[in-house]
């Protein structure tokens, strides 16, 4: 029961992460994942700063009795929600095909460890 | 305690028939599960057969605490626009879970976070670290919950004194080892859904009632928030909470900072991605998650702003101070006001999803925690792995039970902590110990067991210690020790110290390692992590 160990020598993962198909998989994810959580912690950030030290600013009225602060604060979910929309589509597209991709071309190297205990 | 006391004895009977009726029926669902539990995955994971969207019901379920619903509608009904900071922390954290967490986790890991942070490094050092800072959350987490559970369902029943609190505690504590020995995370994940539809079908009744009264208009909504607030436009400014002084805006950033990096390294939402077939289901249910969940913060505005306008501040302050007790109270008035059969009517149901609200989220923590201790301490650290699978789910029973009283103990001794700031420690904790060793883990090749080990305890220890020397433990009118003082931290949240804390003791751990890190392990953990070769 320590971490699940696999049935092939080491190597193979090895040869499987330096294949170019991987690499084109990992740099697929990372150039996603890695600037768009940058981002949306930076635009997180920057709206606590602004209700910190800026009250002035965040205080004028937009429309009625909606002011900036409210405004930026359902901002907020409405970028998450993009975001999250955003993700489900470019994962759809650009990730999920070429995991599987790899799965079927690798599948016989490298096996679950349940088939491998069974 | 006058409004909710007044007609308390109306909706009394009802309310402890709703709470009889959802507790019957849960149980029953656990019974159900309990007999379609056979191994450990079906302990530990529910068989990884649940969709994503339920999962994403589920997941909703486990994150909206009672801290969540009643918390931020009675802050926003007392501090306005700064109550509503908390949420959107609350919401934008499941990003870092979508795009950094999910996935990876649910390729590479089985039943505990500790798995995926063990994957690569030494077993025995790695899982007690991370079994410690499991239960340590988990643990902080869920007196957070047992001790607003106990004050809540008194004031919610009208009973006031310490005994009904303490046989509260009891109960809830008694029901959660319930759920989880018998249940296993079946039962659990079942329980979760069945609260988070009846918690999103409750809120969603009041906001259309609440927004009716305004004719659908937001701003009159908010206008007359303001009026009744007695602070004017004030109320709808940032300030009123956190910003009196310069601490007290760098608490907020340290908080705010906490929750966006704490939700992705809570394990019991962590364990909760292990209930789903794939990687891709795992992303659909956080997908439904942040739908679900984003819906019900939009939801918590129109209560905490309905609540403000229609009950008023002092009507809330009066029945409890923190203003818990804003939704409830906003329900009553909804339904008529108090003394009508509507308004005992709508009370009685929001109180009794705010109990459902509070079962389904201990249970998960308990279950989490104690599956830690089977699978992570028991079996690997003690047993160093010898030990079957029968005999560990067996553990894990025992553990669920061992963890259920030891809260209840503890809570019956902390009532007097404050919720809000345990629920926000256990935040700071899970940012600072456990998000930076999965990040690492997961996407450097280098990390290795000093530095996983350094990033959990740096993490760890420097929040605890921070805290315990914060005015959250002495030195401030609501301490809890409020007569003495040796607090020397200023913030009452560690997380801008400590979260940089466990990133940076995890880089230099690693770096002065002698032993390198092992490449074919990591080519392991990578390549099943993004492909799902291998997963299990």
């Amino acid at each position: 029961m320590e971490s699940p160990p696999i049935t092939t020598a080491p190597s193979e993962t090895q040869v499987i992460e330096e294949s170019a198909e991987f690499r084109t998989l990992r740099r697929s994810f990372r150039s996603f994942a890695f600037p768009v959580t940058i981002g949306f912690v930076v635009w997180y950030l920057l709206y606590v700063l602004l209700s910190g030290y800026a009250p002035a600013l965040m205080a004028t009225k937009v429309v009625g009795h909606l002011n900036i602060a409210l405004v930026l604060g359902l901002l907020q979910f409405v970028s998450t929600f993009a975001i999250a929309a955003w993700y489900a589509r470019y994962a759809d597209r650009r990730i999920d095909p070429s995991a599987a991709a790899i799965r079927e071309a690798r599948g016989a190297v490298v096996r679950a460890p349940r088939e491998a205990a069974e | 305690m006058n409004l909710l006391a007044s007609s308390a004895t109306d909706h009394r009977g009802l309310t402890m028939t709703l709470f009889g009726v959802f507790v019957l029926a849960t149980l029953g669902i656990t019974v159900w599960a309990g007999r379609q539990t056979k191994d450990a995955a079906d302990f530990y994971a529910g068989g990884r057969a649940f969709s994503g969207f339920q999962n994403g019901l589920a997941i909703s379920g486990d994150y909206m605490s009672a801290a969540s619903f009643l918390g931020i509608a009675g802050a926003i009904a007392l501090f306005g626009y700064d109550g509503f900071l908390y949420s959107i922390g609350f919401l934008v954290a499941w990003l870092v879970a979508l795009l950094l967490v999910a996935e990876p986790l649910r390729n590479s890991g089985r039943y505990t976070m500790a798995d995926v942070l063990a994957f690569r490094m030494r077993q025995r050092p790695v899982r007690t670290a991370a079994g410690i800072s499991t239960i340590v959350v988990s643990i902080f987490y869920l007196l957070a919950q047992m001790v607003g559970a106990g004050s809540l369902v008194a004031l919610l029943l009208g009973v006031s004194g310490d005994g009904a609190k303490r046989w509260t505690i009891v109960a809830v504590g008694a029901l959660m080892v319930l759920y989880v020995a018998i249940g296993g995370m079946k039962g659990t994940t079942w329980v979760q859904i069945v609260k988070a539809v009846l918690l999103i079908a409750g809120t969603a009744l009041m906001t259309v009632l609440v927004l009716a009264k305004y004719h659908f208009n937001l701003s009159s909504l908010l206008g007359a928030a303001a009026d009744a607030s007695g602070k004017a436009n004030a109320f709808l400014e940032p300030g009123l909470k956190y910003g009196a002084t310069g601490t007290s805006k760098l608490d907020f950033l340290s908080l705010g900072l906490a929750l966006v990096l704490g939700t992705a390294g809570l394990p019991h939402i962590l364990v909760r991605f292990y209930t789903v077939p794939t990687a891709k289901a795992a992303r659909k249910s956080v997908l439904w998650a942040i739908g679900i969940i984003g819906g019900f913060y939009l939801m918590t505005l129109a209560l905490g702003f309905g609540a403000a306008a229609l009950v008023g501040p002092k009507a809330i302050k009066a029945a409890n101070a923190a203003g818990n007790t804003a939704a409830p109270q906003l329900a009553e008035k909804l339904g008529g006001g108090a003394g009508t059969t509507g308004g005992a009517v709508l009370l009685a149901v929001i109180s009794a999803v705010a109990f459902a609200t509070i079962l389904a989220v201990v249970a998960g923590l308990t279950l989490a925690s104690s599956a830690s201790f089977a699978h992570d301490l028991y079996a690997n650290v003690i047993r160093r792995g010898k030990v079957s699978e029968r005999e560990e789910v067996h553990v894990a029973k025992w553990a669920a039970a061992g963890i259920g009283a030891v809260a209840i103990v503890l809570s019956l001794f902390a009532d007097k902590l404050n919720t809000a700031a345990l629920v926000a420690l256990a935040f700071a904790v899970a940012a600072s110990a456990n998000l930076p060793t999965l990040l690492y883990s997961l996407f450097w090749k280098r990390f290795n067991t000093v530095g996983a080990v350094s990033s959990v305890y740096a993490g760890l220890i420097s929040s605890v210690v921070l805290v315990l020397f914060s005015p959250v433990v002495s030195g401030a009118k609501n301490s809890l020790f409020p007569h003495s003082d040796f607090h020397w931290f200023p913030l009452e949240n560690p997380g801008l110290v400590s979260i940089p804390v466990g990133f940076l003791a995890g880089w230099v751990g690693t770096v002065l390692a002698r032993r390198e890190a092992d490449p074919a392990k990591y080519a392991e953990l990578e390549v099943r992590s993004l492909t799902g070769l291998g997963a299990h």
